[in-house]
């Protein structure tokens, strides 16, 4: 079976300006894929062209190998999680979440939907109105809404950015235990880099309409393909013109032998955050690093010249800018 | 450097200052004229003025007679049949209107503006039409369709025709109001899980357009029910209405006492179903 | 669906527009019949040499004018004091006044102005129209104004204050200017609202003083009289554009 999700060279054009230029993309089955980048990158309008709310200027949308350009929203077998979860609030929980089987005149609904809320642990609330219920328990409101359809694909709009940030990581937690319980299809959207990291089988960077790279999260930290990517997932230094991850990055009085590479730099800022102290360095380039350095390796004076090292394969390749 | 007259007990002066002129106009020009008419509606009628003693409560029976029960229940029927033309006739076009983008307040504009013009040309503008001279009438004997005029005004159609025109407006505004304030993202959630245009408009629209709704039937029954204008013109005495019945009795009749029962059951109607529709939702409409 | 919508709002604004539109396209009729007979200034020329018209247009232009200025006064003002602090027991009888209908506040303000006048020895008379105007007036300026003073930020009166100026010298200078356009709103509905009244009117007027929807009323009644169309069509085109330049200046 082939993937579920496939882009073929999305373009979406608006009279003001380009919001997609020639996405490519594949979602494999029952994985949890991330559309990552900043605001405006173009992540939101890509949902909502698989959703249906738009239709694309050009290119191909195929879900499970079929061309669904031309299905309306409630044609396909796909369904959103919104930002603001849109629930009806008109409707209970329980209304809220059998109105897509009712649509279809499914039957054994009370027992779906039963199921469904006990999955997202909303059982007990079903009668509560929207307005009654906390933000957590509205988003699994939404969740258990789309979920109950069994779509061939779950589409979530940053899901997490409504909640407060402790809830966020609770959250985010239960979402990827849910998705791997269901084993539906989910593309999700952010601009957390962390979250696309910790949920994600594989990502997508976008930035100003176009997909930097794919991969999973381990080949976007380790080996970006381009500056953007490099920089928006995790930090960077730049050493005389090679990059390497600040954990990889050590500041010590004097380099290590060995097959390291160092740079002389001073010593601008010393930060301590309990067991780690964060250094700040200037080298000769005139270039800032940032490392941490654990307490126990002594303390650092602004000033002090010290060596700054790593590990040449720590180093990534990154093409310059275009 | 607070000058002179701010100190706070004289703010509060100047603030009850502010409002006595509108508490004068409310208290004399409205609450005490209702309040002399209630008096008026437990006195009798007087042999040549108006009023006299003795005390009684027969202006408010007399309500029950067969006479005067048939006109209030045809206003009750025709301010409901009103209301109810009304509505159906305004959410399709308030719904137009809420959709209209860019062209929303000159859709608005065209309903508002003609409203307030003149109630009384409106309603002539019907007369206009319907008359057995009319326009109407005179169309369908040119084109040979009919012989005889048809007699399309003084009856109870053509009143309703006319409180339909003259208060569907009233009923545009609210209901578009609140699908203004609809959630757009609700519609694409609802269109996202199955719903076809059709179903999310009835499932999803209408609902949520209820305050609206709500509102307003209350503001097109209540000035339907006490009608004067629209029945004396267009029902020509053959569609008497509580509106009709009351001025009669201040005018030719001299009943001022029964009108004045009549007036105040009105009233009390008109209040009674505010509070009802209106309470549930505490809206403030002031 | 969009297309089913668009054609109902056609024929809806037909609806709503094509009986006045008739009524104008007639006034300029030749004929005295409802059948076309070709253009004529007549009915126009009929209305303006009318000297009942034209008294009662004095009339009603008059008491518009009067009544108009002191329910904008008194409005605002009322509309000021609502703003700063809830009087809910006036909000509501104002509220009120709005609800009742016009039979009844027609005839309970005739009962009144009888009882107080048979004891003075007043007639009813144009000052008496005025009255009840200002009475049903007020509160739809009260609604106009206020609804503009709540867009507006509280504060600013606050941070005049705090610069030495005092509660009216922060009302005049900084609420005032801002509050402009809405007032004017105001007062060109109540005036419409006046010039246009007919029931209310018709029972306080007396025997003297006629206005121009009096006339109308009089003349609609007794049948086919085409110089209302003329009359009619000036009515609405005039209230028209005072309704029009109330709502920009609404919106401004």
């Amino acid at each position: 079976m082939g993937p579920v999700l496939e882009l073929r060279s999305i373009c979406k054009y608006y009279p003001e300006h380009r919001a997609l230029e020639g996405i490519s993309l594949e979602v494999p089955r029952g994985a949890f894929f991330s559309l990552l980048g900043p605001s405006g990158c173009g992540k939101t309008t890509t949902l909502r062209l698989v959703a249906g709310f738009e239709a694309p200027t050009a290119g191909d949308i195929l879900l499970n190998g079929a061309r669904i350009n031309h299905l309306r929203p409630y044609e396909r077998n796909v369904s959103t999680v919104f930002q603001n979860y849109a629930l009806f609030p008109h409707l209970t929980a329980r209304g809220n979440v059998e109105f897509g089987l009712r649509r279809r005149g499914a039957s054994g609904i009370d027992a779906r939907v039963r199921q469904v809320l006990e999955l997202v642990e909303l059982a007990g609330k079903e009668a509560r109105y929207p307005a009654q219920l906390s933000g957590g328990e509205r988003q699994r409101v939404a969740l258990a809404r789309s979920l109950v359809l069994e779509p061939d694909l779950l589409l979530l709009d940053e899901p997490l950015a409504a909640l407060d940030p402790k809830l966020r990581k609770q959250v985010r937690t239960e979402l990827k235990t849910l998705q791997r319980r269901v084993g539906i299809t989910f593309l999700f959207v952010t601009h957390d880099q962390e979250e696309a990291l910790s949920l994600s089988d594989r990502i997508g960077v976008m930035r100003a309409g176009r997909l930097e790279q794919v991969g999973t999260p381990e080949e976007i930290y380790l080996r970006p393909r381009t500056r953007f990517a490099a920089s928006f997932v995790g930090a960077l230094n730049w050493m005389d013109g090679v990059a390497v991850r600040p954990e990889a990055t050590r500041i010590s009085p004097e380099a290590p032998a060995g097959d390291v590479r160092s740079r002389p730099a001073t010593v601008t800022g010393c930060i301590f955050l309990g067991n780690t102290l964060q250094v700040q360095a200037r080298l000769a380039t005139g270039e800032n690093v940032t490392a941490e350095v654990s307490r126990l390796e002594g303390g650092f004076a602004p000033g002090q010249a010290v060596q700054v090292w790593w590990r040449q394969c720590d180093e990534l390749a990154l093409p310059p800018e275009p | 450097m607070r000058r002179a007259g701010t100190a706070p007990r004289a703010v509060a002066r100047l603030r009850r200052l502010v409002l006595l002129p509108a508490w004068t106009v409310v208290a004399l020009l409205f609450l005490v004229p209702l309040l002399v008419i209630g008096s008026y509606s437990l006195l009798t009628r007087g042999a040549y003025w108006g009023l006299s003693l003795p005390w009684t409560l027969e202006n408010y029976t007399r309500l029950f007679d067969p006479l005067y029960a048939v006109i209030l229940l045809r206003s009750v029927v025709m301010a409901a049949v009103a209301t109810a033309l009304c509505l159906v006739l305004a959410f399709p076009a308030a719904l137009f209107i809420s959709r209209a983008g860019r062209r929303k307040n000159f859709y608005l504009h065209l309903v508002i503006i003609p409203f307030w013009t003149s109630f009384l040309v409106r309603t002539y503008a019907w007369m206009f039409l319907l008359r057995d001279t009319g326009l109407f009438n005179t169309l369908l004997q040119a084109l040979g369709l009919i012989g005889e005029p048809l007699p399309l005004l003084y009856n109870d159609g053509a009143v309703l025709l006319g409180l339909v025109y003259g208060y569907l407006p009233f009923m545009v505004l609210p209901i578009y109001a609140t699908l203004e304030r609809l959630d757009c993202e609700l519609l694409e959630a609802a269109a996202d899980l199955g719903a076809r245009p059709w179903a999310a408009v009835t499932r999803v629209i209408i609902p949520l357009s209820a305050p609206g709704i709500r509102a307003g039937a209350v503001l097109v029954f209540i000035p339907a029910l006490g009608a004067y204008l629209t029945p004396e013109l267009l029902g020509g005495g053959r569609s008497i209405m509580i509106g009709n019945l009351i001025q009669n009795q201040f005018t030719t009749a001299r009943d001022w006492p029964f009108g004045s029962a009549l007036s105040l059951v009105l009233t009390a109607a008109a209040m009674a179903l505010l509070f009802v529709f209106l309470r549930r939702r505490g809206e403030e409409l002031l | 669906m969009r297309r089913l919508l668009g054609l109902y709002a056609a024929g809806f604004y037909a609806f709503l527009h094509l009986p006045l539109v008739i009524l104008a396209v007639f006034s300029f009729n030749a004929s005295r019949f409802t059948v076309w007979e070709g253009l004529s200034l007549r009915w126009y020329q009929a209305a303006f040499q009318d000297a009942q018209l034209a008294e009662a247009t004095l009339n009603s232009l008059i008491i518009a004018a009067v009544a108009t200025l002191f329910s904008t006064l008194i409005g605002t003002l009322c509309a000021y004091g609502l703003w700063k602090r809830a009087a809910p027991v006036l909000a509501g009888s104002l509220y009120l006044t709005l609800v009742t209908p016009e039979i009844v506040t027609g005839v309970a303000l005739l009962a009144w102005f009888q009882l107080v006048f048979r004891q003075v020895g007043f007639q009813l008379g144009l000052h008496t129209v005025i009255l009840a105007h200002v009475s049903f007036s007020v509160a739809y300026v009260v609604v106009v104004v206020l609804a503009r003073l709540r867009t507006m930020d509280a504060t600013l009166e606050e941070a005049a204050m705090d610069l030495g100026a005092t509660e009216w010298g922060a009302f005049g200078r900084v609420t005032l200017p801002a509050l402009a356009p809405g007032i004017a709103a105001a007062a060109l509905l109540a005036f419409t609202l006046s010039f246009d009244d007919y029931v209310i009117t018709s029972l306080v007027a007396g025997v003297d003083s006629e206005t121009l929807p009096m006339v109308i009323y009089a003349l609609a009644r007794r049948g086919a009289n085409p110089a209302i169309n003329a009359v009619s069509t000036m009515i609405v085109v005039g209230l028209g554009t005072l309704v029009l330049a109330a709502e920009r200046l609404r919106a401004r």
